[in-house]
């Protein structure tokens, strides 16, 4: 068995999605002060909520369009995230709950529903087969035909479904937002230092529900990419695994920078999958490379912690809830 | 000349019972410095916090440029042209001087931060600031970080400034910088309030100076016609009698002796100078100064809490009749010694009593390492605990009520009760009737006379200069961290001590001004 260096790009861009998803969802939350371990839970049920619903559709009209079934699941899966996020908002932002208990529950929640409706949705609706093929394949024809004309870049970049162009615009629009824009510097200093902000009359409140709910539609979105094109329109948390904790661990070794999560989901997708590519692994070899997303990350958290540069450490009130009246 | 830039008419506020501000009344008229002068707690801050909209006056009207004005939050001080610049900076580490200084803001245009750094530049020519708007905060001194606060304000347009004491993070040269700063921002016609209880700086620098004292307003006198003496007298008051029984030290023995004791803190100030004294049985040291004076830092140097710079602290033992330096020792070492430090910090909670555990639990945690075996022991702590609930007549519903649900002054009792249970050589009681109300205060009063009787050593940190005229045998007056001098409690006249607490001897205060 030889090694296909193309196919094995290509294969870790598309393992590098979810992450980027996640990763940049996080780190929206982060920005904003919010240390949200319930993104793992939301990618699931973002992910669940879109093949649930394109199921129905499938299931309940005659002859299924394949672009109305991704705008449905698209919808759902945005919406799903949305409501997810907004229980951690009212519990963290307004009830002032602890960040990481609240995070975990969440996960816990996200990732019950996904088992439930994910597992067990074809039963639920009394249906023979569960699949939305029509939405798949409509999905995975990718949207710049000629691809294959541009030789191995187009095979590795260009060969994927709409959700590739929405990761990587997203990780670009958030860094330029957060660097060069008014509303950047504002949400920075609301994850900084939310007294702070909000005696330069900034909204903390307002930014930290915002950006919540946004990162947690992103981060739903890398569920969706998940559901539709890696497992193919069947949900299977098994396999779903642990990408939302590794997206997790991507915001420490991004530093908390979207146009770095670019890079690093591409280098984590591509570890997450070397075991599967390199030739001739027994099977304790095999495990040691399944180990090397987690050993980067947790080499990248020692060197940043003696680095010591202000500017790569977590904003400094992350997990932390503000109080105005504490000053 | 004279437009009146803002006026307060009978402003009260209050804080539950206690009454922070009461009927104050004053007015600042542009192109002037204002300062306001007053002891601790005599409500400055919180007359300025109403200003600039963190706080909201129970009562009176605030005028601005003649028109009433309803100030609710930050931003609609800001929109009334008030800038406030905070004793703690409210800046974020990580960011610019430039991007502290545009942040929240909804400007015209385009976000550039090169273009407002040009702005910054313009302002800091026209007062006279030396900053680069480019360089990030957390590299920045104290002084520059105030510096980027006030040019903040002036950002936005502020006409009234208002600083809080301004100068307690500077150092003498910096402070002069500052002075003429404000002096152009006068001259520019704008209106400077300052906050402090400097005396010198309050000559030095106002126009005006309004005098508060325990919440009350007591009066605006030209700078011109004001001496320190007559600010004083206005700021301390008359002498009150309070009747504490004072009994004459008896068998003093010197217990501790402090020689040159020097400490810097982690910022690297120096907070305590060439510190000497001694503490004897059988009497009452008074502590008196500014807070923030170095009173803490002191008692903390003294407990080893405190790394010391220089000096030695030379504890008699009258065990077993050794000079023992402390300098080497553990908190716990020192502790063992029989001297025992029980302050009470703002919050009353925040240091030596867990708010959760009942009095029995907070008994143990100066006993924990007590006892032998895995278990805990209870019944020596609880019956402790039963002790100090009868004999310093504590209020509670029982030994194991989480101390939290007491009233602040059966706290104070727990914690100080806690302390002299432990029959110590040195009892050191950093303000131990802060918030209390004038019974609770006697106990406190009377526990400490009793100890002071019984041959401890007393260190006894104090905010009321009648309490400590009336309760001490030696009263030791700090300034900036230094022993401006050590006065007989008996005889001694607040007006003294209230400027021992503000001036230095002359020889010092050359010295600091040297370095």
């Amino acid at each position: 068995m030889g090694f296909d260096l193309v196919y094995f790009l290509q294969r870790a861009v598309a393992q590098a999605l979810p992450l980027l998803f996640g990763s940049n969802g996080e780190i929206l939350n982060e920005k904003a002060g919010s240390l949200n371990l319930g993104i793992p839970g939301i990618m699931v049920s973002g992910g669940v909520a879109g093949i649930v619903s394109a199921t129905i559709y499938e299931n309940s009209v005659a002859n299924p369009k394949g672009w109305i079934g991704l705008l449905i699941s698209l919808l759902s899966s945005i919406a799903c995230s949305l409501l997810v996020s907004l229980i951690y908002c009212v519990l963290t932002v307004t009830l002032r709950a602890n960040q990481n208990v609240t995070g975990l529950a969440i996960t816990t929640f996200g990732t019950g529903l996904g088992n439930y409706f994910g597992g067990a949705i074809a039963s639920l609706l009394g249906l023979s087969s569960n699949t939305i093929t029509t939405t798949v394949n409509a999905y995975k024809t990718p949207i710049i035909p000629f691809y294959d004309k541009l030789g191995a870049v187009g095979t590795i970049f260009f060969s994927h479904g709409f959700l590739f162009y929405v990761g990587v615009m997203i990780a670009v629009v958030s860094a330029i937002i957060l660097k060069k824009t008014r509303v950047g510097l504002n949400l920075r200093a609301v994850g900084e230092n939310p007294a702070t902000a909000d005696a330069a009359g900034i909204n903390v409140t307002k930014y930290k529900y915002i950006t919540t709910c946004l990162g947690g539609i992103v981060a739903g979105l890398g569920g969706l990419y998940f559901a539709i094109d890696y497992s193919n329109g069947l949900w299977d948390t098994q396999s779903f695994g642990e990408r939302g904790w590794l997206a997790i661990a991507l915001v420490i070794f991004v530093m908390w920078k979207p146009n770095l999560a670019l890079v690093g989901s591409f280098l984590f997708g591509a570890l997450y999958i070397a075991d599967v590519f390199v030739p001739n692994l027994t099977p304790l070899t095999k495990e040691i490379f399944k180990m090397l997303p987690y050993v980067v990350t947790i080499i990248v958290l020692i060197a940043t912690s003696f680095a010591k540069k202000k500017e790569n450490q977590p904003p400094q009130s992350l997990g932390l809830a503000y109080f105005r009246e504490e000053r | 000349m004279s437009e009146v830039a803002i006026e307060l008419k009978d402003i009260t506020k209050s804080f539950g019972s206690v009454v922070a501000n009461k009927n104050v009344s004053l007015k600042v008229n542009k192109g002037e410095i204002l300062s306001i002068l007053g002891e601790n707690g005599s409500g400055k801050t919180t007359l300025m916090n109403m200003l600039s909209g963190i706080y909201h006056p129970d009562s009176g009207q605030i005028f601005v440029g003649g028109k009433e004005a309803s100030i609710q939050s930050p931003k609609d001080a800001f929109d009334y042209k008030i800038g406030m610049i905070h004793q703690h900076f409210k800046l974020v580490d990580v960011f610019t001087a430039a991007e502290n200084i545009v942040l929240g803001l909804n400007e015209d245009g385009k976000y550039d931060i090169k273009k407002s750094a040009r702005r910054i530049k313009e302002i800091c020519d026209e007062y006279g600031f030396e900053i680069d708007p480019m360089k990030k905060i957390y590299e920045m001194s104290v002084s520059e970080k105030q510096t980027v606060e006030i040019i903040k304000v002036i950002y936005r347009g502020a006409e009234i400034l208002i600083l809080d004491e301004p100068t307690a993070v500077l150092t003498p040269k910096e402070t002069e910088k500052l002075f003429s700063i404000l002096r152009n921002m006068r001259d520019a016609g704008k209106a400077v309030i300052i906050i402090t209880h400097k005396l010198n700086e309050v000559l030095e620098l106002s126009d005006r100076v309004s005098v508060l004292r325990k919440g009350e307003y007591i009066g605006t006198v030209e700078t011109k016609e004001a001496t320190e003496q007559s600010l004083t007298e206005m700021m301390v008051g008359k002498k009150v009698s309070l009747n504490i029984e004072r009994s004459e030290p008896q068998g003093c023995e010197t217990r501790l002796t402090l020689t040159n004791v020097s400490v810097v803190n982690r910022e690297g100030v120096s907070v305590l100078k060439n510190v000497n004294f001694t503490a004897k049985s059988g009497e009452i040291l008074g502590i008196a100064g500014i807070a923030g004076s170095g009173q803490k830092e002191l008692l903390e140097a003294i407990a080893g809490l405190q790394h010391l710079k220089s000096g030695s602290i030379v504890y008699h033992d009258p065990k077993t009749g050794k000079d023992e330096n402390l300098k080497d020792k553990t908190p716990l070492q020192i502790r063992n010694l029989g001297v025992r430090l029980s302050f009470v910090p703002e919050d009353r909670l925040g240091m030596g009593l867990v708010g959760s555990m009942g009095i029995t639990d907070n008994m143990m945690l100066r006993s924990y390492n007590k006892g032998k075996g895995f278990f805990l022991h209870r019944k020596s702590p609880k019956t402790l605990a039963e002790k100090i609930i009868n004999e310093l007549e504590v209020v509670t519903p029982g030994t194991e009520t989480p101390v939290r649900k007491l009233s602040g002054g059966n706290v104070q009792k727990v914690l100080v009760g806690r302390e002299i249970a432990s029959t110590p050589t040195v009892l050191m009681a950093a303000y131990p009737v802060r918030g209390l109300d004038i019974n609770s205060s006697y106990t406190i009063y009377n526990l400490l006379n009793q100890q002071k009787e019984s041959g401890t050593a007393v260190i006894f940190v104090g905010e009321d200069l009648d309490v400590l005229i009336e309760l001490c045998d030696r009263i030791l007056v700090m300034c900036h961290g230094q022993i401006s001098g050590i006065i007989d409690g008996r005889g001694a006249k607040k007006e003294e001590i209230g400027l021992m607490m503000t001036t230095l001897p002359e020889k010092e205060s050359k010295e600091e001004s040297d370095e």
